[in-house]
């Protein structure tokens, strides 16, 4: 894609990393505004489960000869509309519905992987599972940040509403707020941000830009609005950072991008002198 | 209306009622079903006898929820959510429905009046977290006035609150039923600071063992003073 060889400094100074910026950027900026509402809920690995789903809706396209990453959408949404409808009709506890969605997703996906490549189909899963920036295509890019103005919009109209949620369920059904369907809508953005991650960082770290850059803004911002924005921030130069030393040191690009969101986490951490609070008799 | 849980009774024939304007204590010893009568009253569990009316229909079809305002437990509170003390307020305006709207001019001002009325505009843009424990509480009434309600209903508000927070909450209390002519419907162990201003106490023990004035409670020998742990004793007498 022509259209984005940018006179960037190395190591964006070639077209495929410019493209895993771009794709790099928006989800840096876009996972953790959603995983903040994940960790109000206390619900942090919901992404984790949901990065499982994707795994198999990932397999499942490649079996079919669809395009992976409309098939990981269609599973992610409806497994996360699922478990989080699990979740609060108390068919299961949150950690029993969520291993569920671990072991069947990562299940699910082996088995149709290895039924694709029985086929005779090309299957190389690896990209899928902890990113790469050599497969980010422009089609991508178009892709992922249609996907980050979505997030952007629905962060935007439903963060109040989410954030009275986290603060207090009851309190929120009392003040008539549709908490059922509010849930819900987070549950499927936590999905349709996964997929939109997935080439960059690979299914199974997802979750991890998410949840870290979040405790990282959570040591040092003192209101909900910072909170949001310090995170988005963090998430931001983790994948500068990431992306540029996967380029420079040949390193996966997923796991480099979470390792360098767990040291800002860290280096935050012994420079504020704190950790990130227990909570307790919360329910 | 009566409620049980699995067939484990919880509230047997209670019948009561709050007029406009009207200061309410509602107390009993744990157990006697008082969380249950206010959990049916917000609409959250339904009566298996008897019904629950809010504002002349039952409180699920209640459509304008900026009528009602209800304190929680402090306890209820995730303890490490970060926020300031007017992003908790603000939330209150949802209760005025169309949660995806902005807020607008109006919203301000209501989250600036009722921070004043909670005496917390010094402490605005602070994090709650950072607040202590009685000041927590001032927040969360504040959030619940700032929809300006016609009912307010508070859950152990005062529990483990200091004695200069507890004099604020009372005066905000009593501003409110005298100059908005809001019924309060308060759940609290711990009615000295309100004692003077009731305008009735309701006993609760499964059934309604009592439904009066202060004086007439006080006529047999109950002071509304009386720590959480007297209650079960004292109970005992009105039957």
């Amino acid at each position: 894609m022509s259209l984005l060889a940018l006179a960037l400094p190395w190591p964006f100074d070639r077209e495929y990393m410019q493209l895993a910026l771009g794709v790099g950027l928006v989800v840096g900026a876009c996972a953790p505004l959603v995983g903040a509402f994940l960790v109000d809920r206390h619900l942090s690995l919901l992404g984790d489960g949901i990065g499982h789903l994707a795994f198999a809706g990932v397999a499942a396209g490649l079996l079919l000869s669809i395009s992976p990453l409309w098939t990981a959408l269609a599973v992610a949404v409806v497994g996360a509309v699922l478990v989080e409808w699990l979740r609060t009709r108390g068919k299961a506890s949150g950690d029993l519905a969520l291993a569920l969605f671990f072991y069947g997703g990562i299940a699910a996906g082996a088995v149709l992987a290895s039924r694709a490549a029985t086929n005779g189909i090309t299957v190389n899963i690896l990209p899928y599972l902890f990113g790469s920036i050599l497969t980010v295509t422009g089609t991508d890019l178009v892709f992922v940040s249609a996907i980050g103005a979505v997030i952007l919009l629905t962060v935007f109209v439903a963060h109040r509403a989410w954030f009275a949620i986290g603060l207090d369920e009851e309190s929120a059904r009392v003040m008539g707020l549709p908490v059922a369907l509010l849930n819900a809508l987070l549950a499927t953005l936590t999905a349709v941000t996964i997929v939109a991650a997935t080439r960059i960082v690979g299914v199974l770290l997802v979750a991890a830009l998410m949840v870290l850059p979040v405790a990282a803004a959570r040591l040092v911002a003192r209101s909900q609005t910072r909170t949001l924005a310090f995170a988005s921030a963090v998430g931001i130069v983790s994948v500068v950072l990431g992306l540029g030393a996967a380029r420079i040191w040949g390193l996966a690009p997923g796991g480099t991008i979470v390792l360098v969101s767990a040291l800002v986490f860290a280096v935050t951490s012994v420079v504020t002198g704190r950790t990130p609070a227990v909570p307790h008799g919360h329910h | 209306m009566s409620f049980d849980y699995d067939a484990v009774p919880a509230l047997r024939d209670v019948s009561l009622s709050l007029a406009p304007s009207e200061f309410v204590a509602l107390v009993g010893p744990n157990g006697s079903g008082k969380s249950t009568l206010l959990r049916l009253l917000l609409g959250l569990l339904r009566p298996r006898q008897g019904r629950v009316e809010m504002f002349g229909g039952p409180p699920t079809a209640l459509r304008d929820r900026s009528r009602l305002g209800y304190v929680p437990q402090r306890s209820h509170l995730a303890p490490e959510l970060p926020a300031t003390v007017r992003e908790v307020v603000a939330g209150g305006r949802l209760s005025t429905g169309r949660w995806w709207r902005r807020t607008g001019p109006a919203d301000r001002a209501a989250v600036d009046h009722a921070l004043t009325a909670a005496a917390l505009t010094d402490l605005a843009v602070r994090p709650i977290t950072e607040l202590s424990g009685g000041q927590q509480q001032r927040a969360l009434i504040a959030r619940a006035l700032v929809s300006d309600p016609e009912l307010l209903i508070l859950d152990e508000p005062i529990a483990g609150v200091d004695a200069e927070s507890q004099r604020l909450f009372r005066n905000s209390l009593v501003h409110l039923v005298a100059e908005h002519r809001t019924a309060i419907l308060l759940v609290s162990h711990e009615l000295g600071a309100v004692a003077d201003d009731l305008d009735r106490v309701i006993v609760l023990k499964q059934r309604v063992l009592f439904d009066g004035p202060p004086p007439d409670l006080a006529a047999r020998g109950v002071s509304l003073g009386v720590h959480a742990e007297d209650l079960p004793l004292w109970l005992e007498d009105l039957r």
